[in-house]
């Protein structure tokens, strides 16, 4: 019942790892996370969702703010491995169209 | 009227514990019977109504309770999700819920962005009613064929 954020840097790129679960008591770290890693130019985030197990809508707001905030700085938000339920809710809210979310892992992310 | 068991729950009205409903509801919904996918549907449906009350039903000062009901049928299990916070009698808040044109309209409410909106989703049933306090009722059938009846706007595909 708790969330997990691992944060590296690699190259121009910035990885979050996430782990456990997101709910509106979990978000607010998160929240943080992305207030201080996003608020520098042109800089790419990729968000690894492989070990989250259990999401709701405070997570799809966050991301969306998150990816508002990526277009503002000419960055790129990215969402990988994310578990089929965790992806069933991008599709039902239909925000798949609009995000980057990606069920496999991309190069890189998980080595 | 038709027998069922009745199991309730008062948390703080904050963020904290939804997290414990969560666990209390897997375990529930478990004993019924639910698939996997299903408990995984209530988990997220019943957060995102404890979060809508935790975020809207109480100004800062004084932050209250949220009662959650479960009414543990033979075949659906039926959430109800209370931010009065005062205990209720389940067959006393039925009643007040009326038939299902009174309740306001789920269109109706503007509330918590994605929140109701993944509720209706989710549930097979969905009442809102907004008299004193905001009292969701939500309902979820066993799928007893195995294949996912709720597909009203959901598709599965991989």
């Amino acid at each position: 019942m708790d969330l997990q954020i691992k944060h590296t840097e690699k190259n121009e790129q910035t990885i979050i790892s996430l782990s456990g679960e997101i709910d509106a008591y979990t978000v607010t770290k998160l929240k943080e996370t992305f207030s201080t890693t996003m608020n520098s130019e042109g800089k790419d985030v990729i968000v690894d969702l492989e070990e989250v197990t259990y999401m709701d809508s405070t997570g799809l707001g966050v991301f969306v703010s998150a990816l508002k905030t990526a277009k503002e700085n000419d960055g790129e938000l990215k969402l990988v491995n994310v578990q089929d339920r965790v992806y069933r809710l991008f599709q039902i809210t239909g925000l798949n169209e609009i995000m980057d979310v990606n069920k496999a892992a991309i190069r890189g992310v998980n080595e | 009227m038709e027998k069922f068991d009745f199991i309730e729950m008062t948390i703080p009205s904050k963020a904290d514990y939804i997290g414990v409903v969560r666990l209390s509801l897997s375990g529930i919904a478990n004993r019924i019977g639910f698939s996997f996918e299903d408990i995984e549907d209530l988990k997220v449906a019943v957060s995102e109504a404890i979060t809508n009350a935790v975020t809207h039903a109480y100004d800062e000062e004084d932050k209250g309770e949220i009662t959650i009901g479960f009414g543990v049928y033979d075949d659906r299990l039926e959430v109800m999700v209370a931010d009065s916070g005062v205990s209720f009698n389940v067959d006393e808040v039925r009643r007040r819920v009326g038939p299902y044109e009174k309740s306001k309209p789920l269109e109706d409410i503007q509330e918590g962005g994605f929140g109701l909106f993944l509720i209706d989703a989710l549930m097979d049933e969905v009442e809102i009613h907004d008299n004193s306090g905001i009292i969701i009722i939500m309902t979820k059938f066993i799928n007893e064929t195995g294949v996912d009846l709720d597909g009203d706007q959901i598709s599965t595909t991989s």
